[in-house]
């Protein structure tokens, strides 16, 4: 991670909507920050003195808040973000072959995102659709009765899919 | 006729979504039939489902594990007006056994009711709770109600409601909250998300009939950031409560407003006790606070505020409804109504189950789940989570209740029921718990924070074969220490996990730190290898894709694996064709 790949000069006119909405109370720094990441893909230093600013805050409050909780990424994360179920059904069914298939596939570690920018890889806690154990979310959609072969063959699926569109 | 898909997360996951387009896809506009969707009817086991209903709402057909080719059948079926041509692709008698052995309060209807129309809700008797407490119930008197049902927290601490309720109405304010937790944070745990996701307006009702009870016009729900679902279904709802005058100001012309907002989860475990979620709804690090003060008294904002779990709201309309003494009359001494369960792990079927409080383990495991998958033995039951314990097979004719389950050392928790057979290593599992927890701790008490790394360090060097003589001892210390020098829920129940392993599977860690061999084969440093004589043909497969060489031999010879450079990977196990890789749980076995 020693090479940042944060820009620091983003567009910070995305989230005056937001910030209309939301910034005029630091009770909405949480929503704030999701709504944000929702359209960087990520928080970005640079956005998050603005916002800090904006709310009568500090960078370092507002920072403070995002590290905290595990939603919020401060590096660019990939097209396709992996969410792995580590949670207790599924790890009683399986869910480290899952993962280690997933990370010998795509040769990324937890939280790591592939060099071509297609995939993130993020182990969460529970999905809640813990009877289909093991389980992942790609994109919004969760898979389910994962075997390490019906894993690769999703992943490449998203592969196809992601090339197809970087071509359009 | 109407077909109906169940479209919970877990339906969807499962390949509802496509069954339902299909439907769609061939459906004409003049077919005698309608289509519909639901949510989650907790027989998760036989997920896609599809239901038949005639026009006066009887189920004729349950169907499960639906496939898009089975589409064309269902609907040329119906087409004839034939329903009987279904009956190869219907739930078999025992399947439908898994609903007919509970009772159904806070799930009553989930599976049945299309959570996306409040009409169907209104048709089924929704919100007439809610007038019924407007009209004609002073907020004492709907306390009173639910005192005499003996209501419970489903959150986990079962602390009685009405008890909640009355702290915060007679708490001195004009501005007070009613907060809504479904931050569901048990890893295991879904009834929250079915609720919400099949029922919305069950949640919503109860939350108002609260809000009115202890005097709130405002009213959060806090949802897990996992379940996307959920808050698009619960958004939905609210906008159609609106619309109706069910929500908002002056509702039903009783003079009494209320509104309802959503804060949605940022991923934190501990955002789920209630102090920590009052800091994070207040837009700060979910930190929990010192108690006393109790919400009831300083709470969101400052101000007087309750807090409770969705399970506990859900229940709330049907009490008011049918009679606290009603709800009473089921359950035990001490515990009150019914719990919901979601049954997971190595069960034959599972799902979420409803049970009144008072049946045995036992018969939730093994009259409604079915027992073990490929009937393996049963080892091991984890109930409550992080905060719960793993309870063995001689406790199997525990009951639910919140004292019996409490002398167990585990929890009724949240309701999480995590099934295991001889294939889970009991220390990994203490192992996988407390992983959970020292990342989720939230740094705030010392005890917690590095008590839990330590103990975490410990199990993985057990698990690892590295196990010392004294570690037992050490994590038994440390144990007592997290508890008493925590000052929150989860800091106080961590060791919980370690502690019933320890209490009830001494063996399994004794085996792992005195015999460096782990029973289960679960633990990946302490597996032997070793190629069987009399199976292996010197095929050289083996040998050729081991990826550090440490298979020897030459070719239509017995081949041997050398031990030092093996690094138990176990593609060699998967490769053979003659099955002649045996794995042994610790050296001590494979010596022999
Ligand atoms: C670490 C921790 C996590 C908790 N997580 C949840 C949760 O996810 N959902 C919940 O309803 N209660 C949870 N609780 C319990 C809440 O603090 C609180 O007791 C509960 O929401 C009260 O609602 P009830 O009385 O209806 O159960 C948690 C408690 C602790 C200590
Ligand atoms: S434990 Fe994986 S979805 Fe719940």
């Amino acid at each position: 991670m020693n090479d940042c790949k944060c820009k620091m000069n983003n567009d910070l006119s995305l989230i005056k909507d937001v910030l209309l909405e939301y910034g005029n109370t630091s009770s909405n720094t949480i929503t704030i920050l999701q709504k944000t990441q929702e359209i960087y893909g990520y928080l970005p230093v640079d956005v998050i003195y603005h916002i800090a600013a904006r709310i009568g805050s500090t960078p370092a409050k507002v920072m403070g808040v995002a590290t905290f909780y595990n939603q919020f990424n401060f590096q660019p994360v990939g097209k396709y973000l992996i969410m792995l179920c580590q949670g207790t059904a599924c790890h009683v069914n399986g869910s480290q072959r899952i993962e280690k298939a997933i990370c010998e596939e795509l040769k990324i570690k937890d939280g790591e995102t592939t060099p071509d920018g297609l995939f993130t890889i993020k182990n969460v806690a529970c999905l809640g659709c813990c009877s289909l154990s093991p389980v992942m979310m790609i994109d919004g959609e969760t898979y389910g009765y994962l075997t390490p072969e019906k894993t690769i063959k999703i992943l490449n699926d998203f592969r196809k899919r992601g090339q197809k569109t970087c071509e359009l | 006729m109407r077909i109906v898909v169940g479209m919970g997360s877990c339906g969807i996951a499962a390949g509802a979504k496509d069954v339902y387009q299909a439907i769609c896809a061939i459906k004409k506009t003049d077919d005698d039939f309608t289509v519909g969707v639901t949510g989650c009817i907790g027989m998760c086991f036989l997920e896609p489902i599809v239901d038949i209903y005639d026009d006066k709402k009887n189920l004729l057909h349950r169907m499960g594990n639906v496939r898009v080719k089975d589409v064309a059948l269902i609907v040329q079926a119906l087409r004839e007006n034939n329903p009987d041509r279904l009956a190869p692709l219907c739930i078999t008698p025992e399947n439908a056994d898994f609903l007919k052995k509970q009772t159904r309060i806070a799930l009553q209807h989930c599976g049945v009711i299309d959570p996306t129309d409040i009409n169907d809700y209104l048709a089924s008797d929704g919100y007439q709770a809610l007038q019924k407490v407007l009209k004609s119930m002073m907020p004492e008197e709907v306390i009173e109600e639910i005192k005499i049902s003996g209501l419970a927290g489903r959150g986990g601490a079962g602390f009685p409601t009405w008890f909640k309720w009355d702290a915060a109405r007679k708490a001195p304010s004009n501005t007070k909250y009613m907060i809504c937790n479904a931050d569901e944070g048990d890893p295991g745990a879904y009834m929250d998300r079915a609720v919400i996701e099949g029922d919305p307006h069950s949640l919503i009702e109860g939350m108002l009939i609260a809000a009115y009870a202890i005097g709130a016009q405002d009213a959060m729900v806090y949802v897990r950031a996992e379940y996307p679902l959920a808050i698009i279904v619960l958004e939905d709802a609210i906008k159609q409560a609106l619309d109706k005058g069910f929500l908002g100001q002056n509702i039903l012309g009783s003079g009494f407003s209320c509104n309802i907002r959503i804060k949605a989860g940022a991923g934190a475990f501990v955002c789920g006790e209630e102090t920590a979620m009052l800091e994070s709804l207040e837009g700060k690090r979910g930190m929990p606070r010192l108690k006393p003060p109790f919400p009831a008294e300083y709470g969101y904002n400052g101000k007087p505020s309750n807090i409770n779990n969705v399970e506990t709201f859900a229940n709330i309309a049907w009490i008011i409804n049918n009679g606290g003494k009603k709800f009473a009359a089921l359950g035990t001494e001490g515990s009150k109504g019914t719990k919901v369960f979601a049954l997971t792990g190595k069960i034959k079927r599972g799902g979420l189950v409803e049970v009144p409080m008072g049946m045995t383990l036992r018969e939730i495991i093994f009259d409604i789940g079915g027992g073990i998958r490929k009937d393996k033995e049963f080892k091991a039951v984890q109930i409550g989570g992080p905060s719960g314990g793993c309870l063995p097979a001689s406790l199997l004719d525990t009951t639910i209740d919140y004292k019996a389950l409490n002398a167990t050392g585990a929890i009724m928790g949240s309701g999480g029921m995590v099934v295991m057979d001889s294939s889970t290593c009991m220390v990994n599992m203490a192992k996988f718990f407390l992983d959970f927890t020292a990342k989720e701790s939230c740094g705030k008490c010392t005890h917690c924070r590095l008590g839990t790394k330590r103990m975490l360090e410990i199990l993985s060097r057990i698990t690892e074969g590295k196990g010392k003589e004294g570690d037992i001892e050490l994590l038994e210390e440390l144990s007592y220490a997290i508890k008493d020098g925590s000052l929150c829920g989860l800091g106080q129940s961590a060791p919980n996990p370690v502690l019933t392993t320890l209490n009830y599977f001494r063996d399994e860690y004794e085996a792992h730190i005195v015999d460096k061999e782990c029973p289960a084969k679960e633990c990946t440093e302490l597996l032997v290898y070793a190629i069987l004589a009399d199976k292996c043909t010197g095929c050289t497969l083996c040998a050729r894709k081991c990826p550090t060489g440490a298979i020897h031999g030459e070719a239509k010879k017995l081949h041997t694996i050398d031990q030092d450079a093996c690094i138990k990977c176990g593609q060699c196990v998967d490769l053979c064709r003659f099955a002649a890789i045996s794995i042994e749980g610790g050296s001590r076995h494979a010596d022999n």
